[in-house]
Formats: structure tokens, sequence, C-alpha cells
């Protein structure tokens, strides 16, 4: 059970993985001078959608959480609705915190709010297919020993690297090696790309090395 | 005894610290004395005459000037390869081709051409190999270290005796071209200059074609006795695409166009030397000691024969001060005072007849003199420090003196033999190669031998905290000063003085938002302060803070009005205001050193309420005049009579009974340890914030803004140990000694000379210091470490916060007016907070906790200046090492030792003011008992 659980979940995550990569290479076809540095914004966008429609596959497919009992079309809508205004919501705040953490204020404002927008993808955007509009499963599915299923562990380590990538990705900007990467924002979305991938990969390997030890609540 | 046990430890710490930065500094940067002796003319270095008298000439000074005019082209990291003849046709090996190979085809032509008029040499340089340095080396002939002592920071001129100096004395012409790095080392001393800036390193041909554009011309106009050119293309070429790139070959092949341009126009009174400073690696990097960095080119030439053989097949290795003795004599002038050189002889075989030993005499009485000079130079360094090694320093004064004594047999003595002239100058070389190694030794030692140890609530609550610790962080950031090395940056606006405005009505703004901040802080204070019950008791430090802080701050705000207006004071008040100036700041910190004498001979300021447990009925006396007339006025009065009898006799039967559960209502004394810390910083923070410029007094807010925060998510985090061990979490420590480095930065400083706020020195003394130095360096020194003083002495606030805020946790929504606290000294309620009076109960604990807070700040304060002195010695061959990592680690070391001296003082208070609380304790005690 609980490994036929784990290779869903891998397989998830390699789709997840793959939209990335697709997100590099599809776009080549159709836009003209297309490159990860020099057209950054535009990779940016690709990537957040991809991201994004592979998240909503895979959320309408194998319906990891079966909770949704209710199901009339209206609370469908809200609940859509819902998801949005928070997705907003998180890009807004997202940008507040890069601001306080030094991002500039009246410049380069698009290209801030975009990684707002990328990490928002990688991280809320997985929170809202898996939980829903709820903070509260939120809050209790980060902190500490309020896992209840492998996706949300997985969901967990995933959005974590995020962050940690992102972070590590701003490290190398103040530096003078005057490569092109080092402009702002492209080494944190970057950092926060390979974080997510790393966040793929490392979940379902350490939930299968450590699946003697996790024991959830409702399994 | 415990306490005194903690603070020694503590000091055994830091001195350990201390021992590891010494070491390291010792090693890294290595100190050398810089005298102030000059030679003079008239004055011959030792005794003895001259085999021929030239004293008396004009236009010599020790000896008769071979030349009288010389043409220095100094070509910036000219590596002794770029400059060394190609002989692969002579070997079988196919020629090598590198770029930078026989570019100099010029050299190579004279030198075959001419052999007697030309000679090249492999120039030893001395470490660091940084232009500067050797520029001082080229003209000083010493062995200039980072910091040679005695050297102002604010400028680099040289001060030592050099060659420069010299020409200046003797009335020649200096011209310059080129490097603007001679503009600092030797200000005003060129009678025609064309300086170029040498920052730009990307820029490989500015400053070369400046001095094109200037170089013929001059040398066509003869109003010139030495004319210096100094190329930077061939340096700048190396840092931006190293020697194997063709650019460099096109760069040496224009460097060989010059010199066969200046050969054209040579005359014979004429020499021409073409010297590289240093070399390269093979990156185009240099600063180390690398044998690619140190070998440097140098080259003779003179349209006269100069040298009595040809030039050996590989040219000979000279050390680089060699050329200083050596141009000083050829052009007849003193050998500069600390010059350790040792001259070419072998241009000085010229003799005045055609006797075969005449050319072996003039060498000996060459080098005679340089030994003199340098055995000179050798006293008085040593008469003035101990750097040099005493059993060497001896071995030499005793070779000098016999090889000076042979010298004078010989030249007594008729027929000189050949044999014994060669001895004179064997032992002469000898004595002056042991003085360079024992120079060397001291100050060039370039090793890292000397190695440097490793020194040894809720959520929304605490998110709330975060961002405001994050915004405050952020706006703190608009105050950064620029990094000179980052020309896209541009510096905060806000960091000069409001003097400097000329917009009258934004410099009223800017002085309203300054006064704001000042009050803001002192308000705020207050308020804390009131809010833990510590402005009650009519105690002498409390009146100090109630009354004197605003004094400070009323005088901080006159004193930025007058310096801020002083230019648009009227003239009769001029003199008032200058009073002013000097008066307001002194007597700003004169109150500080009062508030603080006060704080530490009364530390304990509790209120004290003896009083019973139950709350009495008060009275209300109204006061009441005349007889009563009326009903209603007895109505009143008679029941207040009444009242008034009944509590005089329960007050009697009280005292005769006696001895109930009698409590002490102390106020303040849940707070008494950080109510004194608060004050400290307080009174510590005015006078720095005076040595600042008028709108950092904002960064100064934010900073206890900052410290409040971060204070209060600690207090929030971690949960109080009631009976102990107390402890302090390391990411608490790291944040704290990691604010103090950003308010560091947020304040306008940067680790780097240029960036010091000189101007601090003259807050308090507008006119100067007059010679003394160290009030100037004090106030210099207090303007750039602030922010480590500050928050080192704010140390011990990290551990006692989390108990002050024990009052804020379930208490305060019960009670939320309640203002005092009460500790009682027969705790029978439990439910009082017992917040700092914890720390007291547990005495061991407490010492415990403050040995521990100080370890662990020691600690990430080391890890700091580790990381400084790996970088500085990792990257010792980096071009910026020092320009920007030496100063860092030097930055560093300095700021480690204010904040350990700061973290001392801190704990020494906090223990200052246990020590009051326990004999408060026991005269309490014994009141009671009596």
């Amino acid at each position: 059970m609980k490994d036929t659980d784990i290779k869903t979940l891998l397989y998830a995550h390699f789709l997840c993985i793959f939209s990335v990569i697709l997100s590099v290479l599809i776009p080549s076809f159709f836009v003209e001078d297309f490159s990860i540095l020099d057209t950054h914004l535009t990779w940016l966008c690709f990537c957040s959608l991809f991201v994004t429609s592979i998240n909503l596959v895979l959320y309408l497919v194998p319906k990891p959480n079966s909770s949704s009992k209710r199901s009339s079309l209206s609370h469908k809508v809200t609940r859509f609705l819902k998801c949005c205004v928070y997705f907003l919501v998180s890009c807004f705040s997202f940008h507040v915190i890069f601001v306080l953490y030094g991002a500039p204020l009246f410049e380069l404002v698009l290209e801030t709010f975009l990684f707002a927008v990328i990490l928002s993808t990688f991280t809320t955007v997985p929170c809202l297919c898996l939980l829903g509009p709820n903070l509260k499963a939120w809050l209790r599915v980060f902190s500490k020993n309020g896992v209840t299923s492998i996706w949300e562990n997985s969901l967990q380590i995933t959005t974590i690297s995020s962050f940690v990538g992102a972070w590590f990705g701003a490290f190398p900007i103040p530096l003078d090696w005057e490569r092109p990467w080092q402009v702002w924002p492209i080494s944190c979305t970057v950092g926060a790309t390979f974080g997510y991938v790393a966040g793929l990969v490392i979940s379902p390997l350490w939930i299968y090395w450590n699946r003697k030890q996790l024991t959830y609540k409702n399994n | 005894m415990q306490k005194v046990l903690v603070l020694l430890f503590l000091v055994w710490v830091c001195l350990l610290f201390y021992a590891g930065i010494a070491l390291f500094t010792s090693g890294f940067l290595l100190t050398r004395l810089e005298l102030t002796n000059y030679s003079i003319c008239q004055e011959p270095p030792g005794p003895g005459f001259l085999p021929w008298g030239s004293q008396g000439k004009p236009g010599a000074c020790w000896m008769t000037s071979r030349f009288s005019r010389v043409v220095l082209v100094l070509i910036d990291a000219l590596r002794f390869d770029f400059a060394q003849p190609q002989q692969s046709h002579t070997s079988g090996d196919p020629p090598v081709s590198l770029p930078f190979m026989g570019k100099l085809g010029s050299l190579q032509r004279l030198l075959e051409i001419q052999p007697h008029h030309a000679r090249l040499y492999r120039s030893q340089v001395d470490p660091p190999t940084t232009t500067m340095q050797r520029l001082k080396a080229l003209t000083t002939g010493s062995l200039p270290t980072f910091i040679d002592a005695g050297s102002n920071f604010a400028s680099h001129a040289i001060l030592e005796d050099n060659l420069i100096k010299q020409l200046n004395s003797a009335g020649r012409r200096v011209v310059f071209m080129g490097d603007d790095t001679w503009k600092d080392l030797f200000p005003g001393a060129f009678s025609k200059a064309f300086f170029f800036s040498s920052f730009n390193v990307k820029d490989l041909h500015t400053v070369d074609n400046g001095i094109l554009e200037h170089l013929y011309p001059t040398m066509d106009s003869g109003e010139w006795d030495v004319l210096i050119a100094h190329f930077l293309g061939v340096d700048h070429c190396g840092h931006k695409h190293g020697p194997h790139h063709p650019e460099m070959a096109k760069k040496l092949s224009q460097m060989d166009q010059v010199i066969r341009g200046l050969v054209e126009r040579l005359e014979n009174d004429t020499l021409l030397v073409v010297a590289g400073d240093h070399g390269m690696t093979v990156n185009g990097d240099h600063g180390g000691d690398s044998d690619l960095e140190v070998s440097a080119a140098l080259f003779l030439y003179s349209s006269t024969p100069l040298f009595p053989s040809a030039p050996p097949k590989d040219p000979e290795t000279i050390p680089q001060v060699s050329l200083v003795p050596t141009l000083a004599l050829l052009l007849g002038l003193p050998i500069p005072f600390g010059n350790i050189g040792e001259v070419m002889a072998e241009l000085f075989s010229w003799g005045e007849d055609s006797r075969p030993d005449s050319s072996a005499l003039a060498q000996a009485s060459v080098l005679h003199l340089n030994a003199q000079q340098v055995s000179r130079f050798l006293h008085a360094y040593s008469a003035a420090t101990q750097d040099l090694q005493v059993k060497e320093l001896h071995r030499l004064q005793n070779l000098f003196s016999k090889a000076s004594a042979d010298y004078q047999r010989l030249l007594q003595s008729p027929h000189r033999a050949e044999a014994t002239l060669q001895t004179v100058i064997t032992e002469l070389q000898q004595f002056l190669r042991g003085a360079r190694a024992i120079c060397i030794e001291s100050w060039a030692r370039f090793s890292l031998r000397h190695w440097e140890g490793p020194p040894r609530h809720s959520g929304a609550y605490a998110l709330r905290l975060g961002v405001g610790l994050l915004l405050c962080t952020r706006l703190a950031g608009l105050f950064h000063r620029c990094p000179e090395e980052t020309p896209a940056c541009h510096s905060s606006p806000w960091l000069s003085p409001l003097a400097s405005m000329v917009d009258g009505r934004a410099k009223n703004l800017w002085y309203g938002a300054c006064v704001g901040a000042l009050v803001a802080l002192l308000v705020a204070v207050r308020l804390w302060l009131r809010h833990y019950g510590n402005l009650k008791s009519p105690e002498p430090p409390v009146l100090f803070v109630r009354w004197g802080l605003p004094l400070m701050a009323l005088g901080t705000a006159a004193y930025w009005a007058l310096v801020s207006g002083a230019d648009e004071a009227p003239p009769r008040l001029r003199a008032l205001v200058a009073g002013a100036s000097v008066v307001l700041p002194r007597a700003v910190v004169g109150l500080a050193a009062t508030g603080l004498m006060l704080l530490l001979w009364k530390p304990v300021t509790v209120l004290v309420k003896a009083g019973t447990g139950a709350p009495r009925t008060r009275t209300v006396l109204t006061p009441f005049s005349g007889p009563p007339t009326s009903q209603a006025d007895l109505d009143y009065v008679v029941p207040q009579i009444y009242r008034h009898m009944q509590e005089e006799f329960r007050g009697r039967l009280e005292r005769t009974k006696s001895q109930g559960p009698l409590t002490v209502a102390a106020y303040r004394l849940g707070s008494v340890y950080s109510a004194a810390m608060v004050t400290a910083l307080t009174l510590l923070a005015f006078p720095l914030l005076l040595l600042h410029a008028e709108r950092i007094s904002l960064v100064f807010l934010l900073l206890f803004l900052q410290s409040f925060l971060l204070l209060h998510l600690l207090a929030a985090e971690i949960p109080i140990t009631a009976p102990g061990p107390f402890t302090v979490p390391w990411q608490a420590v790291s944040a704290w000694a990691l604010m103090a480095t950003q308010t560091f930065y947020s304040t306008g400083h940067q680790p780097v000379f240029p960036a010091i706020h000189w101007h601090a020195a003259f807050v308090g003394f507008p006119e100067g210091h007059g010679s003394s130095t160290w009030l100037p360096a004090l106030l210099v020194g207090a303007n750039t470490f602030a922010s480590h003083l500050l928050f080192a002495v704010g140390c011990p606030l990290l551990l006692l916060w989390p108990f002050l805020c024990e009052s804020q946790g379930p208490r305060k929504r019960r009670q939320p007016l309640r203002s005092e606290t009460e500790a009682r000294v027969r705790p029978e309620e439990e439910e009082e907070p017992l917040m700092e009076m914890r720390l007291r109960d547990a005495p061991h604990h407490f010492n415990a906790a403050l040995l521990q807070l100080g370890l662990k700040y020691l600690f990430v304060l080391g890890v700091q200046i580790l990381a400084c002195a790996l970088a500085a010695s990792i990257l010792r061959r980096h071009l910026m090492v020092w320009k920007v990592f030496a100063p860092k680690f030097i930055f560093e070391a300095i700021g480690f030792i204010v904040s350990s001296v700061g973290l001392l003082l801190g704990i020494a208070l906090v223990m200052r003011v246990d020590g009051a609380v326990s004999s408060w304790f026991e005269k309490l005690v014994l009141a009671q008992q009596r």
C-alpha cells in the first residue's frame, strides 16, 4: 500500500520536473531568441504556467485528497475564486518580503513581482491544490508533527527547499564576477527552481528511506 | 567572589583572542617605524675623506655628479621576461612564441650594438608587490610594509627621506607624468606634472596616451632635470587580459616605440632608466611574493659609455632598492637617509686618471659611502625601536668597523694592492647585504609562519515582530555608504552633515526630523522605564534620567542647530556661536559621564513602601475653615471627624499588635538589571550620536527599535526555565552580533581607511587638537565603532529580556493597566511575577548564564574575525588585498577589541547591580529584624 503510494508520488514529481524542463525547451520553438538568461521574464511566465497546469492536472486526475464531498458547482466556483485570491495575496506578500529583504523598491518592479509569482507557483500552488484554501490546514502541515500523509510530507519538503534555493540564489548577487546571471532576480529565480526540483527529487527518496519511521495518524 | 571569577575568566578568554589577533597581525601586517631624519648635502654620512675632494664643488654633495639629468620611464608591472632578449636563434629549440616575448626589441638592439652603454638587470622586488609600496621603495630605498608606523592614514604622503625630496632640496626640476598615485605620495614636489587617474583597471590607454601627448614636447623643451613617466598600460592589460593576450603584445610594442623615441632624443649628460615596479602572475595579478611577481626588469642606458665590461650573458639579479643609492650618487645627491639598498658599483668604475686600480678604488669609495649611510641608518633605527635583532646588529656593526678601518688604511697607503682592494669591496658588500637581510627579516617577511590558531508566543505576534525587524533593517539600509570598488552603487545622500545642504527649507525639515528622532528616542526610553515603574523613586540616578536626559537631548539639538547654521549666524553672534559649539558637546559628554557615575554609585533605586497587606480605606479630608454654620455643613463635617479618629485608633492598634505578615512593596525590583542597562545604553548613545552627522540620529532610533524588536522576538521564542539553568540560544547571540555589524554599515561606515569619518575629531574641538593625537583618535574610534560598543554593552539584555517579558504573558490580559510590579521580600503570593528576581534567586545559575553569554558572544565575534583573517591570507595575492581585505581585517580586529571591552563593561555593570541588590536586601532584612 505504502510503496504504491510512494510510486505514485514519484511519478507525479517526475511530471512536475518534466514540466520545468518543458518550460525551457518548448518556448524556443515559437519564441525567437529564447534563452533563460536573455528572455528571462518570458521563461518565468512559461515556467509558472507549466508548473501550475501540471499541478492542476495532478490535482484533477489522481485526487490524493478525497475530501471533496460537497461538489455543487457554486461551491467549486467559490473554491476556485478563493484559490485565485490566495495565490494573488501570496504573490503580493512575497513581493513585500523581497523588498524587505533588500530588493529594489521602485526599479525592476516587474522582475521582482515575477519572482514572487514563480516562488508562489512553487510553494503556494501545490499547497492550494493539495490542501485547498484552508489556512488552518496549512498551519497544521507546516507545524511540527502535523503531517498526515506522504503527500503533505513531500509538500513540506519541496516548499522548504524552494525557499532555501531562492535564498541561496541571492548569495552571488553582490559578488563582482560580472556574469549575466548575477543580475536581479535571475540567480534567485534559478535558485528557487533548482530548489524546487531538488525538493521534488529528494522528497520521494527521503520518504522511501524513512518509510519505517513515518507513521501517519490516518494510516 | 564567583562574579569576579566569571569576569576574570572572560578577560582571560579575551586575552587569548587578542593574542591570536596579534600573532596574525604580526605575520600579516609587518610594521616598520618611519624615521624622519634626512640626509643633508653638506654632511657626509661618516668620517673620512673621499678620494676626490668633491664637497666643495657646486652641484655635488657626497660625490660629483656623473649625470645631470635622468629620464626615468616606469612601466608598471614590467616583468623581467617581458624585456628579456630572445635567444632562440642560439639554441636549437624552436622559438616559443608568447605574446609578451621579445617585444621590446629596442632594448635588445641597444644591448647588442652598444654593450658598454646599456645594461639589463633582473631587479628583485620585495613584497608586497603593489604599486604604492613599490613607489615608496623606489624613492626611499627602504622596504615599505603595509602600515608604516608614524605614517598618516589620511594621506599617503611620504614623510621619509626620499629621492624626490633630495632632488627638490638640491633645486632640481622634477617633471612627472602618469599614474596619479604619485600625487598622493609627493604632494607639491613636482615642478610640472600631468596626472592621470589610475583607478579604472579596464582602461588600457588613457594614461599612456596622456603621457605620450606630453612626453616628447616636455623633453624637447628642456625645462627639466628629472623626467619621470609612469606608464600603466601594461599593468592594466595584465589585469584585464593577462600576459598571454595579443593585447599585451600591442602594449609592449607601444612601450618599445616610446623607448626608441626617447633614446633618439637622449643627450650625453642624460641617463635613461627603464624600470618595472613589479611583475605579474600568469593571470596578470600582483601583490604577493611569487617568483613572477617579484622579478621586474631594470634597464639603464646612456649615450656615453657607462660600463667597463660587456654585459654578462645572463642578466645579473640585483635588489630593486639598489637603484636608489645608485641614482642618488650618479646625480650627485645625498643618499636618502633610510636607504638600505646597495649601490651598483660597476656604474662607478670611472676614475679621474688611467691608473689600473682607480676603477676598483672608485667602487670601494662608493661602497664605503653607501655603507656609512646604511650603518648610520641602522644606528638611528635601532635606537628608536627594538624591531631588529640585537645580536645580528652587533655582528654587522663589527663587520662595518673592520671594513671601514681597512678602507681608511688603504687610502693612506701609497701603493694599493689589487687584492686588498677587492677584500675591502667584498667586506663592504657583505655588510650591505647583511644589513638588507636583517631588514627584510623584520619588515618584508611575507610568510604565514605566524598563524592564528582557530580562535578557539504566538506565531502572529512573532511574525509581526519579524516583519518590523526586517522593515527597520531595510530602512537602516538607506544610510549605506558605497564601497569604493562598486562604481554602479550610489552612496546615501543623507550621510553628509546638514551644514552642507544648500536648500534652506529642506535643511529645516531635516533638522526637524533629526530632533524628532532624538525626542522619540528619549520618549521611548522614558516610556519604557515608566512602564516598568522605574521613574518613581527620588534617588539621584532616577532624577538624572528624568531631568538630565532631556537636558542632554536639548544640548544635542542646540548643537546641531548651531553647527548646521553656523555660516548664517549674524556677525556679532559669531563669537557666541563658536563658543557654544565648543561648550555644548562637552556639556553633553559631561552630563553623560555624570549620569553613568551616578548609575554606578547607586544602581538600585528601589522605591520601598512599607505597608499593610490590606488596602487601607482612604480618608478624604476636605479643608474646612470657620465654624459650621448650617445643618448641611454639620452633616458633612461630623462623619469626617469620626472617620479620622477611627483611622488614628486603628493605626495605633496595629502598631501595638505588630508582627503580622509584614510585606514590603518594592517597585521596579523586577526590572532592576535591565533598567540599569537601558539607562546606561541611552547615556552612552547620546555622546556617540553627537559624533555622527545629524541625520544618523534616525539610524540610532532605528537601532534601539531594532534591538527592542529582536529582544521581544527572543522573549516570545524561548520559555523561561524557572529554577535555571538559564541559557541564551545561539541564534539570538549571532543575530545580536550581526546587528552590530549591520549598524556599523548603516551608520555610513565602510571598512576602508578613506571612509573613516574624520570630522568626528572636531566635535567639541572646532579648532583642532594641537599636538595631542590620542584624543582625536579616541573620538574617531568612538564614531567608527559606536555600534560595536553599544551592542556589546547591551549584550546582557539578551539574558535579561525574557524574564522582563514574563509579566506580559497571561497576566497582561487580566490586568492591562498594571504598571508596576512588586517583588515581595517574602513571596507569599506566588502569582506575582518574579521577573528578574528569578535570576537573583539562583545566583549560581545567573553567573553561569552570564559567563555562557559572554563566551558565546566572543565566539561569534571570533568566527567573524577568523573569516576575515582567512580571507586576507588566502587572497593575499589578490589585486585588492591592501585595499579591501587587509583594511577589513584591521577594522574587524579593532572592532573585536572594542566589542570585547564593551562586553566586559556590560557584564561588569550587571554584576555591580547584582551586588547592590544584595546589599540592599541585607539592609532590608536588618531593618525588619530591628
